[in-house]
């Protein structure tokens, strides 16, 4: 039994946090939010110096961690600071499912992504998809040497700043089907391709991708044809443990925030702190916070295990973190009062990342299903 | 016992019904449910068409224009607007200043005043709160120096609410600051066209400049705009935040808010059937509406309470804690229904004339979700509530 990090992820813990702590204050961060593009290129070019994407890749695939713990580290930092620039998409999810599936031709692309020069989004779910991984209409139909591309992907986060989409869509089967769905990488300035961008409540941005007969070569398949399912679950269980994670280190910020401006603003003549049925509410929020902390533990340490146990205890986690979250990000504005109701304080951005994580990947009561279904599997 | 209307009442609700048919415009009903910003010309022509069916001051003796209205019709007149997703009545002016001026404003006042609001000539803004001074409101410090026929006003307000459409605002401001806190306070009626005003907007987490800071340097102020007497604002606060407290629960709103996340419900797709089949879902949807349909009678119960005379005292705060919890449980349920459509920002300034990105009702119940923590915080935040309950209640125990 061992809960201390390990020497290399104290390190980077220690890293990223003094560089978010020094680089990522609340100006900085608001400055990001108001900006047109939606993140900073130049915290990017940073932290991919920092070794901050490569963590997120195991060193066959050109980086030096990629297991679930690395990402709940580095997650958990990203969520303290309230982060917005888009690890999850160019880095778990679209570099991850390069990794997993790609040819050598194709993983060349990772050098770049891990070098912090090449984004890349997943243009995965659909404007009725919901949470369900396996519902692809977009279509994928061959067309001599060329696959023809035609659909509408829905939020897909950082497609703007993207020079390369993964984009699932559905070879065989029906709807539902987890066979026959298949990955391409589209080029950014593919023919056929269109997004509509707009920005997001939590921060970054996001597009709707339309597909009007995109034609890509077949050697832009990644993986088998119609066999993309598996590796597709796995990064999602990834992504559940990034975002897991996100909210952890977000939760210990809003109570932090919280706890300082208990003992610091006065009414009645004392710091509100000192009123017990604040103190009680608090005290509260510290023990959920310690429940989280332990499923995002629990999540990373079944990433890497075979699909039923992983995501019975990631369905566990999202759903005791959407529950937790929400606790969490509403009585820290409550107990706040009307100052966390403006945009400018931090707690206001924070609380809206933990509340926005319950929007990917599923929600609490999706995960409650999940959870229910796995347990009887 | 009868939970039913009587006749009269029924008739009463279908001339509403019939009103709100024809004067309530589609786009603005339509805008008001999908949670956009109205602005200050759409709520002044629904101000003007509530005036024009003299239906505006429901609250009001009919000796000032008010409609006479017994506690059960002003009951139903609330009830049916919100359902009918009407805009509301900026209450400002309304229901917390004019009450105030009726009771303790001079002749003069309520001569010029009064009828000025029901025109929607003037609009007013609460100077209440201020950076030190929100639950503990006694605390504020904007203080007025008397000085030959003017009071000399310096200090910030802040949470002002529309306060950038508003010309006029009530203050409590300090007038003594040598006694008790309560006893030093005087209301004040400020020309927000004065100099030495400064409107600052403050943007909410949603985005949107709903309140304000008010800054007053050195604002002079006729000391004919003193409401009552000075150093009795307190006792005029008190009156009007008993005022605020009335239709706290927010009934027709939740109730609104329902029938929306049901349209909801039914429109959205989980795992191939409507959302309001998944078992989950309709759980949670129907616990909020098995409170909500208590708490309708619970309202009713305090509005028969009303209609014989009995004002609310305790229950009005009652309301309040249990109403915005109703509230805010709806606004969560509606941002899961619209599931990721709920993540982009959507806002008429990113979608332009473009149709809307996802479903047109997922857009606003994110922006919503949020911007509703505020019903908990203002108007006395739900711990306040609490602490009057358990003070009042507990109190006559000991």
């Amino acid at each position: 039994m061992n809960f201390e990090l390990t020497e290399e992820r104290q390190m980077l813990q220690d890293t990223l946090r003094r560089f978010l702590a020094d680089r990522y204050d609340t100006k900085t961060r608001n400055e990001i939010l108001e900006s047109d593009a939606g993140l900073s290129a130049d915290i990017w070019g940073q932290m991919a110096e920092l070794g901050i994407i490569g963590a997120m890749f195991t060193e066959d695939q050109g980086g030096f961690g990629g297991t679930g713990f690395d990402l709940a580290v580095v997650f958990e930092e990203l969520g303290r600071a309230g982060v917005v620039e888009p690890f999850l998409d160019t880095a778990i999810l679209g570099g991850g499912l390069i990794a997993a599936l790609g040819t050598d031709a194709q993983k060349a692309l990772l050098d770049d992504v891990i070098g912090g020069t090449h984004h890349l989004a997943f243009a995965h779910g659909e404007p009725t998809s919901r949470y369900d991984l396996s519902q692809v209409q977009t279509t994928a139909t061959a067309n001599g040497d060329q696959i023809v591309l035609n659909g509408r992907k829905a939020v897909v986060i950082n497609a703007e700043a993207a020079g390369t989409l993964i984009v699932s869509a559905r070879e065989s089967g029906g709807v539902g089907d987890e066979a026959g769905i298949s990955l391409f990488l589209v080029s950014a300035d593919a023919d056929g391709l269109d997004l509509m961008g707009y920005p997001m409540l939590s921060g970054g941005r996001a597009a709707e991708v339309m597909l009007n007969d995109v034609s890509v070569p077949v050697s832009a398949r990644l993986g088998a044809a119609g066999k993309a399912y598996p590796a597709i679950a796995e990064r999602a269980a990834a992504a559940s443990v990034a975002l897991a994670a996100e909210a952890l280190g977000a939760m210990e910020t809003a109570t932090r925030l919280t706890g300082e401006y208990l003992m610091t603003r006065k009414q009645f003549g004392r710091p509100i702190g000192t009123f017990q049925a604040l103190q009680h509410r608090f005290s509260d929020l510290l023990i959920e916070l310690e429940q989280v902390r332990s499923a995002v533990i629990n999540a990373a340490g079944h990433l890497e295990r075979e699909a039923q146990v992983r995501d019975l205890n990631i369905a566990a986690a999202r759903n005791l973190i959407g529950r937790a979250g929400r606790l969490v990000a509403e009585d820290a504005i409550q107990m706040h009062g009307g100052i966390a109701m403006t945009q400018e304080y931090e707690l206001a951005h924070i609380a809206k990342r933990i509340i926005m994580t319950d929007h990917r990947f599923g929600d609490t009561d999706y995960h409650l299903e999940r959870f229910i279904a796995l347990s009887a599997a | 016992m009868d939970l039913s209307y009587s006749p009269e009442d029924i008739a009463f609700r279908d001339e509403v019904r019939a009103f709100l048919d024809a004067k309530l415009s589609p786009e603005m009903s339509g805008k008001v449910r999908n949670g956009q910003e109205l602005g200050k010309a759409a709520h002044d022509e629904w101000h003007t068409i509530l005036n024009e069916q003299g239906w505006l001051a429901p609250n009001w003796p009919s000796e000032y224009g008010g409609c006479e209205w017994n506690a059960v019709q002003k009951h139903i007149f609330e009830m049916e607007c919100a359902q009918a997703n009407a805009p509301r009545i900026i209450p400002f002016g309304l229901t917390m200043l004019a009450p105030v001026l009726q009771k303790f404003g001079s002749d003069a006042q309520k001569a010029y005043y009064l009828p000025r609001i029901l025109s929607g000539e003037d609009w007013w803004c609460q100077g209440y709160s201020e950076p030190g001074a929100g639950s503990d409101l006694a605390s504020l410090k904007t203080k007025a120096v008397r000085d030959g026929d003017h009071y000399v006003v310096n200090g910030q307000k802040t949470w002002t609410t529309l306060g950038q459409y508003a010309n006029w605002i009530f203050c409590l401001v300090r007038t003594d600051p040598d006694v008790k806190q309560q006893e030093g306070i005087s209301f004040l009626l400020i020309d927000m066209d004065t100099p030495g005003i400064e409107v600052r907007p403050i943007i909410l987490l949603d985005g949107t400049p709903e309140v304000n800071e008010i800054w007053f340097t050195d604002v002079r102020v006729p000391v004919e705009n003193l409401v009552g007497e000075e150093n009795k604002g307190w006792t005029y606060a008190k009156y009007l935040l008993t005022h605020e407290r009335t239709n706290t629960a927010g009934v027709g709103y939740s109730q609104a808010g329902l029938s929306a996340l049901k349209r909801m419900a039914r429109a959205e797709v989980s795992n191939g059937r409507p959302l309001i089949e998944n078992p989950h879902f309709a759980a949670r949807l129907a616990q909020v509406e098995i409170e909500l349909m208590a708490m309708a009678t619970t309202n009713l119960r305090i509005v028969s309470m009303a209609a014989v005379g009995q004002a609310p005292g305790v229950e009005a705060s009652m309301l309040k804690v249990k109403g915005t919890i109703i509230r805010q449980e709806i606004n969560d349920l509606a941002r899961r229904a619209a599931g990721p459509y709920a993540m982009p920002f959507a806002s008429e300034s990113v979608e332009g004339d473009n149709a809307p990105i996802g479903p047109d009702y997922a857009g606003p119940v994110a922006a919503q979700y949020f911007n509703n923590r505020k019903l908990s915080i203002f108007a006395g935040s739900n711990e306040i509530q609490r602490g009057i309950i358990a003070k009042v209640k507990l109190g006559a125990m000991g």
